[in-house]
């Protein structure tokens, strides 16, 4: 009795009720070293990678002057090859004016608000996706640098929280799947760690290119859970914590994904 | 505006065979979705991609509403001589795309 007492205590925790465990710095992957050969193949060449039009496309808007003020992002900026490298890999940052972080999307939006006086571009529209592709690409091979400031760590906490905590109709986490049962198979497809160093992204299964919080919200979806709006402070919480998650690992944007 | 990538050698020997790839942005909207509201989305794909080295064509493809989005097309070639590859992409709406490279046989 006692036994058998002893054992379903011990399946209880390896259900992932006890809290399941971060991976070890050195025992990260990038989600590209789960992916077939001929997607590895499509990443790699930059000719064969679909995400580039939209590099090409976000290179085109940075010269183009927007908004009342007249002025593009090159005015201010100068040749995004030399200002923008090394940007993305520290986003989502502390916006100090609004007093949380904002992620690379919302940073663009704000600069069009501010500084071009033009309207904001909307969420997962093909001119934002293409100039956070192109800042993006700037910083492709640089590792991820998160500040983890004081101001910072209470979204970091939120933001690990929500990673951490079950959710939605089949009472899940995203630790359950991402920390716990990486490699294994889920209906036949390879469970990744989660590491978000590509985005935004080509998705095979889009058949266009994606940002972060289009992954989660899909994430959520499968899920079965609250599903939030773009832009949401849910979701900037969660960007951040897995963006510091993938700290040091180098910036692959713009990736192809299956 | 449709975007074209194209990746060929610039310079090669003749008689070498190369390879010639080439990408270009489009929706291929396959005109058996819904929308949001249930009406069939049109279709609107390409339909016929065309190569040509120095006017003479050397390979033409008919696209059909399986293909994805962006459709990436590689295929082979030899080298005859010096000249210019002229791309061609014509489809649904009216729609039409060219690019051209040069190829310098050495």
């Amino acid at each position: 009795m006692i036994a058998a007492a002893a054992l379903f205590l011990i399946a209880l925790a390896s259900a992932g009720t006890a809290g399941s465990a971060e991976i070890p710095l050195a025992e990260r992957k990038s989600d590209y070293e789960f992916m077939g050969r001929e997607t590895r193949a499509m990443q790699d060449d930059d000719t064969a990678n679909p995400a580039t039009l939209w590099v090409l496309d976000g290179e085109t808007l940075w010269q183009r002057k927007d908004g009342s003020a007249g002025k593009s992002c090159g005015d201010c900026h100068g040749d995004a090859r030399t200002s923008m490298k090394g940007v993305a890999t520290r986003y989502p940052a502390f916006d100090a004016a609004r007093g949380r972080p904002v992620n690379l999307e919302e940073r663009i939006n704000i600069c069009r608000a501010e500084k071009q006086q033009a309207t904001p571009l909307p969420f997962e529209s093909k001119e934002l996706l293409a100039l956070a592709a192109y800042v993006g690409r700037q910083s492709r091979g640089m590792p991820i640098e998160i500040t983890e400031d004081a101001r910072i760590k209470p979204f970091l906490q939120a933001g690990r929280d929500m990673f951490t905590e079950r959710q939605g109709q089949l009472n899940l986490s995203c630790a359950q799947c991402h920390d716990d049962n990486w490699g294994q198979k889920l209906a036949g497809a390879p469970i990744p760690q989660g590491h978000p160093t590509g985005y935004p992204l080509y998705r095979l299964e889009w058949q266009t290119l994606g940002s972060l919080q289009r992954r989660l919200r899909n994430c959520l979806f499968g899920i079965r859970a609250v599903s939030y709006p773009y832009g949401a402070p849910e979701l900037v919480n969660l960007e951040l914590y897995l963006m510091w998650r993938a700290r040091g690992m180098p910036l692959e944007t713009p990736a192809v994904r299956p | 505006m449709a975007r074209a990538l194209i990746n060929a050698p610039a310079k090669a020997k003749r008689g070498e065979v190369i390879e010639i790839k080439t990408l270009i942005s489009h929706v291929m909207e396959t005109g058996f979705r819904p929308d949001n509201a249930g009406k069939p989305i049109p279709r609107d794909i390409i339909t016929d991609f065309i190569c040509k080295y120095n006017g003479e064509e050397i390979f033409r493809a008919e696209l059909f509403p399986a293909i994805a989005a962006n459709p990436f097309l590689t295929f082979f070639t030899v080298v005859t001589e010096s000249g210019t590859l002229n791309f061609e992409w014509t489809g649904d709406n009216g729609f039409s795309a060219t690019e051209s490279v040069n190829i310098t046989v050495e």
